[in-house]
């Protein structure tokens, strides 16, 4: 199980839980364990999030690896100019 | 993708990288021979215009254009509805909407029509033949304005999921951030700071105006020239909005006359091709500068609530803000970027922001350098200024004391690397700037400022010539002369001179997908890809060196750009030089190339720290910059003079956001100084020369330890002005721009 | 609209051209002449992208009717190198990192060269105020600002 932390006002959706357990061993196991045991994250999840795993951020890579002990935090998706 | 870290702090021997070599395309920019948007031309092409909304908010009631397509040298009119419909509220939907209007024009400055004819005279002519019936809407520009009750309203029920019910139908998103318990935290302070601060919009201020030229043939090939930071988004964007399909849509990126993010979308390109479809002839359309203040850009305008409680000794006990950003007519304002940058700077065990996405009759919002950063900086900087002077500190010290530091949580949740902020504020500190004396009505301020950075989609091909040359695609527009850093990687990598590789930005056709040119990515991530690109070829090199010896591929190592034989079993033999190795690779097994089609994540976040002296004229307002110097955090600088280049331009466009821009619009809803002359950015008689202190703190995401610089210079000087003008007036500013009338009002008032 | 017979000299070369009464020099340079050097940035004499002289004298070519420059000596930056030879501004200009995208480097450099025909040794000071008409976004002007203060040193030790 994969220790996630989600930003404040996601957490309406996850029983006003700031951290949440996830089974996954990558990023892509990561986002669809979160749209199915937290439906109500799935509108932003769609729009983009950005997903910071041991203070590196990761954006799209799908199979980036996860350890059990990795800090994993969900990121408004980063935009930049 | 796997990255290629540094595994120790082991410094590189770096040759080529860390020097100052002539840019490449330097001689084609000094002779005028740099080809920019508006300086592309096909034979038979046409004029295209944009008419625009005279009203900030309507319903358009019909749009007659049958005169204008009569008129004689008219070859085609578009309106929205030539565009096939796309699913409103999208991302791409807005786009098009922001292109076009569809039922109502939200926004003075909103295309409604377009023409495209054989002269600009006859264009001009058929624009103003074109009938249109507006229902007047009323409209709201202000930010707070906006979500007053009974405010105007844009879109209805656009509202996502995370506003709460009851809230005003302007909010579009809510966002909160940070950790710990605020009212615990502020509790333990000996004062608690509450103060609201304001920004208008900036524009990115280019000087060069959007251009592009279009054509297509009736099989849907389509092509398209442009400025962009992104000529593949553009692609793919116009592509969606056109319904073609992207393989069959090559567009090829102009120089780009500057973009500070404001280039990462679409205008005129969608319009262009529609116009080029119609007419079966090639369109070309540039903006003119009153268009491209009116309809492109600007950066939102924010309305910031802070509370932050500090003790004496200068701990900061806990942090609040609530950020309100109106991002312009369409949902998207970078307020989430906001709050998350807004104390990312500080080591704190109780903090949190709260951002409000606001939409009003304003054009739509673009990424502007460090989106969302400078505004929020402004506000907590200005606060803990203003607490560290009220206690009598020193505002270097306590943002030493509660710097964020390897290890530190940060305020938007992840825990930091090896960062550089404590040593820009070391750096700072022991400056001779920050003990000069001042004289009477001068202050000194100074602020810290935060920017992620980040990778992204890439491509580079690496392909070695046969007389041993080497010549690079990227798929970056090159905005401030990435394509000299890309040299001088590959140079680095392969072990040749500077001078023996050409990098060329290629059209979408010739490589696969490449993020924009944004987030300070370049040189992070199509460096990282062309160092990678590079040790293909040499490992392709090695091989046909270790063919021609007849040894093993793993027997030969690559350095000092050559193969040399190595190991026990490799035998002795000359080294074979990239050059000599080019010669014969026909006779190897064919051209030599390597490339690199990566999604480069990892990328490392970037601090600066500013310091400003500034003078006020206490009979005028005027404030006068007198001395600026910038210390950030490069990680590795490729070419240390276009790192300084970064740091001096986001300082002074953050100069010009401090003290004279701003979007004014009248009651009417109509900007009112749309044009260089009234939207005053600064000029050379405006500043002193800007002092840079590059630190190199590498980057343990980057093969030479480089972090994106690009951003981050834009985030203190808001702030560090501020704080500079404040103790030089003898009072505390709070709102952007302090122009000469409202320092003056400031000081009357106090 | 009849159109106007134009005779002048750009770069020291003889040009003629039909322009219409109510088009401007720079309209001409860039779309009759191809000659797109000089840019266009605002169209309002605002941004110094156009820059170029009229008989010797500093202009925006966005200001100046094409039909005005009849029988006068026009200046571009595509005149200011000589062959192969670079003005010691552009060469400057180059080795100063004194443009990022370079949108504006062609109006700067024929102001700047402007300002050194008039004053060869001029202070920081002057500089910043003679350059003051023309914008640029990238920079924060230091390096420019440099790169001319070098250039006119070399030129006084030369000449």
């Amino acid at each position: 199980m994969v220790q996630v932390k989600i930003w404040g006002s996601l957490s309406q959706f996850t029983e006003d839980r700031r951290e949440v357990e996830i089974e996954a061993k990558n990023l892509r196991e990561l986002l669809d364990g979160l749209a199915e045991s937290y439906p109500g994250l799935k509108p932003q999840l769609e729009r983009g999030v950005s997903v910071s795993i041991d203070g590196r951020v990761y954006n799209d890579s799908w199979f980036q690896p996860i350890e059990e002990d990795s800090e994993v935090v969900l990121l408004a998706r980063l935009k930049g100019g | 993708m796997a990255l290629d870290s540094k595994t120790s702090n082991e410094a590189i021997q770096f040759k080529v990288v860390g020097t100052r070599p002539l840019r490449p395309d330097g001689i084609d920019k000094v002779t005028g021979r740099a080809r920019f948007g508006a300086d592309i031309s096909a034979p038979g092409m046409l004029t295209g215009l944009v008419l625009r909304s005279p009203h900030a908010h309507a319903k358009i009631k019909s749009i007659d254009v049958s005169a204008a397509e009569a008129m004689e040298g008219v070859h085609a009119v578009v309106t929205r509805r030539d565009f096939p419909s796309l699913e409103p509220g999208s991302g791409t939907g807005d786009v098009l909407d922001n292109c076009m209007a569809g039922e109502k024009v939200l926004y003075d400055g909103h295309a409604v029509a377009a023409v495209a004819a054989s002269s600009t005279h006859i264009a001009r002519k058929a624009l103003r033949a074109i009938k249109v019936e507006y229902e007047r809407l009323d409209h709201v520009t202000d930010v707070d304005e906006a979500i007053k009750p009974g405010a105007p309203v844009l879109h209805p029920g656009r509202a996502n999921e995370s506003v709460p019910e009851g809230s005003s139908p302007n909010i579009m998103a809510r966002y909160e951030f940070g950790h710990g318990d605020i009212e615990a935290g502020l509790a333990q302070a000996d004062r608690v700071l509450e103060r609201s601060y304001k920004t208008e919009a900036t524009h990115q201020g280019y000087i060069e105006p959007h251009a592009c030229l279009a054509q297509m043939g009736p099989d849907g090939q389509a092509d398209l020239w442009c400025c962009t930071q992104g000529h593949y988004m553009v692609r793919n964007t116009c592509a969606e909005i056109l319904g073609l399909a992207q393989g069959q849509l090559r567009v090829t990126a102009s120089e780009i006359g500057g973009g500070f993010g404001g280039k990462t979308t679409v205008f005129l390109e969608p319009v262009a091709l529609m116009l080029a479809k119609k007419s079966a002839r090639p369109v070309k359309m540039v903006m003119s500068r009153s268009e491209v203040l009116r309809a492109t850009g600007p950066t939102a305008s924010s309305s910031v609530d802070v509370r932050i409680g500090m003790t004496k000794e200068g701990i900061i006990t806990g942090a609040f803000a609530e950020l309100r950003y109106q991002g312009g007519a369409y949902p998207g304002s970078p307020v989430d970027m906001g709050s998350m940058s807004a104390f990312a700077p500080y080591d704190l065990e109780h903090v949190k922001t709260v951002g409000w996405d606001i939409v009003t009759n304003r054009p739509k919002q673009a990424a502007y350098r460090a989106p969302g950063a400078p505004m929020a900086a402004f506000a907590v900087e200005s606060a803990i200024d203003e607490l560290a002077k009220g206690f009598g500190l020193d505002p270097l010290e306590v943002r030493l004391k509660n710097a964020a530091r390897e290890g530190t949580r940060a305020s938007y949740g992840p825990t930091y690397p090896a960062i550089g902020l404590e040593a820009t504020l070391r750096k700072a500190k022991d400056h001779p700037h920050w003990s000069a004396p001042l004289g009477p009505n001068q202050g000194r301020g100074v602020a810290c400022g935060f920017w992620f950075n980040f990778g992204g989609d890439t491509c580079v091909s690496l392909n070695v010539t046969p007389d041993g040359t080497v010549t690079v695609s990227e798929g970056n527009p090159d905005i401030g002369g990435s394509r000299a850093s890309m040299s001088m990687m590959a140079a680095e990598e392969l072990g040749i001179p500077y001078e023996k590789v050409r990098t060329i930005v290629a059209d979408t056709g010739s490589l696969g997908q490449n993020e924009v040119t944004d987030g300070s990515r370049v040189t992070f991530a199509v460096g990282l890809a062309t160092i990678k690109a590079a040790r293909a070829a040499k490992a392709e090199m090695c091989k046909r060196a270790a063919m021609v010896w007849g040894i093993d591929a793993e027997a030969v190592e690559w350095k000092d750009g050559a193969a040399h034989p190595a190991g026990p079993n490799a035998g002795t033999h000359p080294p074979m030089t990239l050059a000599e190795i080019a010669a014969i690779a026909s006779n190897t097994g064919g051209p030599i190339a390597g490339h690199c089609e990566a999604n480069p994540e990892g990328a490392g976040v970037s601090f600066a720290t500013h310091m400003v002296d500034t003078e006020v004229d206490p009979e005028t307002g005027a404030v006068k910059i007198l001395r600026y110097t910038v210390f950030q955090d490069a990680g590795k600088a490729v070419h240390p003079a276009y790192v300084e280049g970064q740091f001096q331009g986001g300082a002074t466009q953050g100069i010009g956001w401090a003290l004279n821009e701003e979007y004014i619009y009248g009651e009417d809803g109509i900007l009112q100084n749309a044009g260089f002359l009234d939207y005053r950015i600064p000029v050379a008689s405006d500043l002193p020369m800007i002092d840079t202190v590059i630190l190199e703190i590498p980057n343990p995401g980057h093969p030479y330890g480089v972090r994106g610089v690009g951003e981050t210079s834009i985030v203190p000087p808001l702030a560090a002005i501020a704080n500079a003008v404040s103790e030089a007036a003898g009072v505390r500013m709070t709102d952007l721009p302090m122009s000469p009338p409202k320092v003056l009002k400031s000081i009357q008032n106090s | 609209m009849s159109k106007i017979h134009v005779t002048t000299k750009i770069n020291g070369d003889p040009v003629e051209y039909l322009c219409e009464p109510d088009e401007t020099l720079l309209d001409v340079l860039r779309d009759k002449l191809g000659m797109t050097g000089s840019k266009e940035g605002c169209g309002t004499g605002d941004c110094g992208a156009c820059s170029v002289t009229v008989n010797g004298r500093l202009v925006c070519s966005c200001l100046v009717l094409g039909a005005e420059a009849e029988g006068t000596e026009i200046g571009t930056i595509e005149g200011m190198a000589q062959g192969e030879a670079l003005h010691p501004l552009q060469q400057k200009f180059i080795e100063h990192a004194a443009l990022q995208c370079g949108i504006c480097t062609p109006g700067i450099l024929v102001a700047a060269k402007s300002l050194l025909e008039n004053n060869p040794d001029p202070t920081e000071e002057e500089t910043r105020y003679w350059l003051a008409g023309n914008l640029c976004r990238c920079t924060g002007y230091d390096k420019i600002i440099r790169a001319v203060l070098d250039a006119a040193a070399d030129m006084r030790e030369a000449s």
